[in-house]
């Protein structure tokens, strides 16, 4: 069932990142898809984070020109280790998650990048300020929906008691 | 140690997912697999929710429009922008033929370049990656879209057809990193190539010493067999010399790709721009 609202959750992220690229011209503001990947791996370890990253990944990479694998690779990672880092430090507290938003986002454009140039494809070249703009727009966002993410529950839980109490 | 006790080790997995990706990149290295059955049936399906998707946004935005907006106001804007963007496109094919008539028609007699076969296409979707800038539109190959098909606006160029499907297709835009298209200089006839870094362009490959400064139009020259001659790509924003050489010189694109809702996708053959007039031109309405 988890892995069902992951992939559900991947799939809305793949389809309103490619609806909101169409308004903004396809600029880079967010990386949705990579949000999916960290508030999965921050809720659920790294073994769901790599899973989620593997396939949001590879989705985005063959819906893109890039390579398949390069993308779901590098998410992979980003999932396990962000997986990792959230079991072994406290990272319930909103500024502790927004820097982990921003730094996997940083780390996503770097190894992406890195992997293209180690397979000598094509010559990477990006803008820091694109780059920090998506990382900070990222963690806003990020730790807004996680948030969410987790309230969300704890807000059906309650209405359901309430309507189970007034009966 | 069991095989599904290996799995079950996060460190063990995470491995086992890291060759695999490794594994898949190496097969495309070699081989041109990024247009393989994966490929085309996930484009396929993500293109056909999209179109459902873009209908339900279209028609929210066709709504507010029509609805809450005034709505006579913009039927005939509307309509003047239509006649505008056939004006616009007429208006390149002939400023490009006189250009190149000044300069070299007396001595290559060249033939008209005009009555390109266009088909017209909406945009559906944007990029799905944050790292490449691409376009998915509601044309495929059923409507005679093939690979390498330049697609046009108005305003100038907006990139080339990379993945048709079958009721869609994929478009890189020239913004994007790995794209490139065959650019000349207006004014000067300066030869280049335009270049996309993702969020702008650079001109390339000038030679030392050629007639560049900021202002300057450029289009395509037609040399990379994909786009055709005369339409623009953008404009020269500024230009850093280099001891002599050129070093960095910055492209301001013509289209603003945040509001390319209708595009063009000529479908003339390459060759036939260089030599006959495509026989039977059409050329289809935005709407």
């Amino acid at each position: 069932m988890k892995a069902l609202w992951i992939l559900a959750a991947l799939a809305f992220a793949l389809v309103l990142q490619a609806t909101l690229a169409r308004f903004l011209g396809g600029a880079a503001f967010l990386d949705l898809v990579l949000l999916v990947v960290v508030c999965s791996a921050l809720r659920n370890g790294p073994v769901t984070g790599m899973l989620a990253g593997s396939a949001g990944g590879i989705i985005q990479d063959s819906l893109s020109m890039g390579l398949i694998g390069v993308g779901g690779l590098t998410k992979s990672v980003v999932g396990y280790v962000v997986g990792t880092i959230g079991q072994q430090f406290n990272v319930t507290a909103a500024l502790s998650r927004g820097v982990l938003f921003f730094a996997s986002s940083l780390a996503h454009v770097v190894i992406f990048a890195g992997f293209y140039v180690l397979l000598g494809l094509e010559p990477f070249g990006f803008s820091w300020t694109g780059v920090l703009s998506q990382a900070l727009g990222n963690a806003v966002v990020g730790v807004v929906a996680l948030y969410v993410v987790e309230v969300m529950p704890m807000i059906v839980g309650r209405r359901q008691m309430s309507k189970l109490t007034r009966y | 140690m069991s095989l599904l006790g290996v799995f079950r080790r996060p460190r063990y997995l995470f491995a086992a997912i890291a060759a695999g990706h490794i594994i898949l990149i190496s097969a495309q290295i070699n081989s041109n697999f990024s247009g393989s059955f994966f490929g085309t049936v996930t484009f396929g399906a993500f293109a056909e929710a999209q179109r459902g998707i873009s209908a339900v946004v279209d028609s929210a935005t066709g709504w507010w429009r029509n609805y809450l907006a005034l709505q006579t106001a913009f039927d005939d804007n509307m309509r003047l922008r239509q006649e505008l963007s056939r004006t616009k496109i007429a208006l390149q094919q002939e400023h490009s033929i006189a250009q190149q008539s000044r300069t070299f028609a007396e001595l290559l007699g060249l033939r008209a370049q005009l009555h390109l076969a266009t088909v017209a296409a909406s945009v559906i979707a944007g990029s799905a990656s944050a790292d490449f800038r691409i376009l998915t539109v509601d044309k495929g190959t059923t409507d005679g879209l093939g690979s390498d098909m330049a697609v046009i606006v108005p305003d100038g160029v907006v990139g080339r057809v990379i993945m048709p499907g079958i009721r869609a297709a994929r478009v890189q835009l020239l913004v994007d990193r790995s794209a490139a298209v065959g650019a000349m200089v207006e004014r000067t006839r300066v030869q280049g190539i335009a270049e996309g870094t993702g969020s702008n362009m650079l001109l390339s490959y000038v030679t030392a010493g050629a007639d560049v400064v900021a202002g300057d139009v450029v289009v395509t020259s037609g040399n990379d067999g994909i786009y055709p001659k005369g339409f623009v790509i953008g404009q020269i924003e500024s230009v850093e010399r280099d001891a002599g050489s050129f070093g960095d010189i910055a492209l301001r694109p013509a289209v603003d790709f945040s509001s390319v809702e209708a595009v063009l996708v000529v479908t003339t053959p390459f060759r036939s721009w260089d030599s006959e007039p495509v026989a039977g031109p059409e050329m289809q309405a935005l709407e």
